[in-house]
């Protein structure tokens, strides 16, 4: 692989940008591979990565459907904070925080890491003693955060209102090291080491089928042909369940539409993330200018990727009391993805009732800040049967009683 | 827009005026159920990417619970019925059979 530098850059424009190389493969399918991820969204690329990176597994395949990053790591509003209150949350989100950190230098791709700093909003006064207490627990977790009040608000963003009579600023919990990436590039920058490392990372292949022979994964069925390996990690977000059921087990899972929406461009306004939990909206200024908000989930199994409009209406409603200045702004375009949402609004990452075959699901509606933590932690757990990141997320944890309750101050996770 | 037909005051509402409740038909287990019947119900669920059967409240209406057969790859809606039942009426799932064959959902055909 040829790397990217500022070298490069130079040396392609004194020859008209003619030897750029591909930067990834499109190889063809072997028959058969050590370990087979379905999905190549960033969950199921980071997890290739680190099989490689962490414990030198790189006989591995990729699978996608459709193209990489085509499901929600392209379809997200690119939040990254890690000011959970659970612990095992906290170990997890923060360690995929510090890892977005190095990730360009890393991957020697440019993600466009932005830690701008992320504001969750106080807008009720359960949310203002909700995120006092996640403060404490981050504290004691070593994850800065600090709780601040209404005039602090204001002086970061200073667009906003905080009198506003239905939804008055009370408050926030305040992440400076939170922020924003390039999703796109996320998927891409972990498809060009994977493939740099020799693996496959293969589109347009969907698995229909998985093989199995006394409990154990043998193979996959696929559009392009049958192939075999002998662990097999089920990546999927909105389409676990559908996975599971062809592996031959269920899961505590159901899948709905979660909507983003962007407005057209205007002149730097807002240098932080705002999360307005009470209301469903998050809002963040792309490098474009553009206003990317992200709004509330639909209530019922949808695989279509269309939400309602009511819930973009709901957002922007109560958003522009908060931003008035936004309410002029035409929208751009507005998109869905399907969440996998868990009844405690935590991840599952877990071995499964069919041997050698492992699911890294649940992420919901906050997945896309966890790819380089979670692809690290599941590595682990594919390669070597359990991790210290990913052990209190097993899909027992429902039948022994240990949630990881999530959904504490607004039942979401951006 | 979502829209569905309350079975008992005849109202063809907007998903605005209704409240989706999940999955439809899960039976109760309670004291005396073994550990793997209470987690079952309490936390599995299908999730199916077709047909797909499923509660709703006339939550701005007639304020009733009731019973709804969709699609969710399409959103197609194949009927709607009362809550008063364990099992979707057969002319529901006929209607289904004829547009879908082939179709499964938990234990159905
Ligand atoms: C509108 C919206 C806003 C969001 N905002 C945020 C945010 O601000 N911050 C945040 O942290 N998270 C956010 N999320 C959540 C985040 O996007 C997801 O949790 C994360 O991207 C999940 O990544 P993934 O790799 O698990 O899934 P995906 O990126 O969906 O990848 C799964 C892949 O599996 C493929 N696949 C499915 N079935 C098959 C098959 N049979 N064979 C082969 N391939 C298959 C799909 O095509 C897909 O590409 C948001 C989500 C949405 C929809
Ligand atoms: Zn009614």
């Amino acid at each position: 692989m040829r790397r990217y530098s500022a070298f490069a850059v130079a040396r392609e424009a004194l020859r008209y940008h003619s030897g750029w190389e591909r930067a990834w493969a499109s190889p063809e399918p072997k028959k058969k591979y050590d370990v087979i991820i379905i999905g190549a969204g960033g969950h199921g690329l980071a997890t290739a990565f680190y099989l490689g990176k962490r414990f030198g597994i790189k006989n591995v395949a990729i699978l996608e459907k459709g193209w990489l990053g085509g499901g929600n790591t392209g379809r997200n509003t690119t939040i990254i904070r890690s000011n959970y209150l659970q612990d095992p949350s906290a170990a997890i989100y923060e360690k995929s925080r510090s890892l977005y950190e190095t990730m360009s230098q890393d991957l020697n791709y440019n993600v466009m890491f932005s830690p701008r700093g992320v504001i969750m909003l106080a807008q009720t006064h359960h949310e203002v003693r909700g995120y006092q207490r996640t403060a404490h627990a981050n504290a004691l977790q070593g994850v800065k955060t600090e709780y601040i009040g209404p005039e602090r608000v204001k002086e970061l963003v200073p667009i906003i209102n905080i009198n506003g009579p239905r939804y008055p600023v009370l408050g926030g919990l305040w992440q400076d090291r939170g922020g924003t990436a390039r999703h796109d590039a996320v998927a891409w920058g972990y498809a060009r080491a994977c493939s740099d490392m020799g693996m496959d990372v293969i589109q347009k292949c969907e698995v229909t089928g998985i093989r199995r022979e006394s409990g154990r994964v043998v193979g996959v069925s696929t559009s392009k042909g049958e192939i075999d390996c002998d662990k097999l990690g089920i990546v999927v977000a909105g389409h676990s369940g559908v996975l599971a059921d062809l592996a031959g087990f269920r899961l505590p899972i159901e899948s709905v539409a979660l909507q983003a929406l962007v407005s057209e461009p205007i002149k730097p306004c807002m240098d932080v993330v705002v999360m307005a939990n009470t209301v469903h909206g998050y809002m963040s200024q792309s490098d474009k200018g553009e206003m990317v908000i992200g709004g509330g989930a639909d209530g019922y199994n949808n695989y279509t990727q269309r939400g309602s409009f009511h819930h973009i209406e709901e957002t922007v409603r109560a958003l522009i009391e908060t931003f008035p200045m936004i309410s002029r702004l035409k929208m751009l375009r507005q998109w869905g993805g399907i969440v996998d949402m868990t009844g405690d609004r935590s991840p599952i990452l877990s071995k499964t009732p069919v041997d050698g075959v492992f699911i890294n699901c649940g992420w919901g509606t906050g997945g896309f800040k966890a790819i380089p933590g979670s692809g690290y932690g599941m590595a682990e757990l594919i390669a070597k049967g359990s991790s210290p990141l990913t052990d209190a997320f097993s899909l027992n944890r429902f039948k022994e009683g240990r949630f990881i309750d999530e959904s504490v101050a607004a039942g979401v996770a951006h | 827009m979502l829209m569905l037909e309350c079975p008992y005051c005849g109202v063809t509402a907007d998903e605005t005026e209704l409240s989706p409740g999940g999955e439809a038909h899960l039976t109760r287990f309670g004291p005396g159920a073994s550990d793997d019947e209470f987690h079952d119900y309490l936390f599995m669920r299908e999730n199916p990417k077709g047909v797909h059967f499923e509660r709703w409240r006339h939550a701005y209406g007639c304020g009733k619970w009731f019973h709804a057969a969709r699609a969710t790859d399409t959103l197609e809606v194949f009927g709607t019925y009362p809550a008063q039942t364990t099992k979707p009426p057969q002319e529901i799932l006929d209607k289904i059979s004829a547009k879908r064959p082939g179709w499964t959902w938990r234990d159905l055909k």
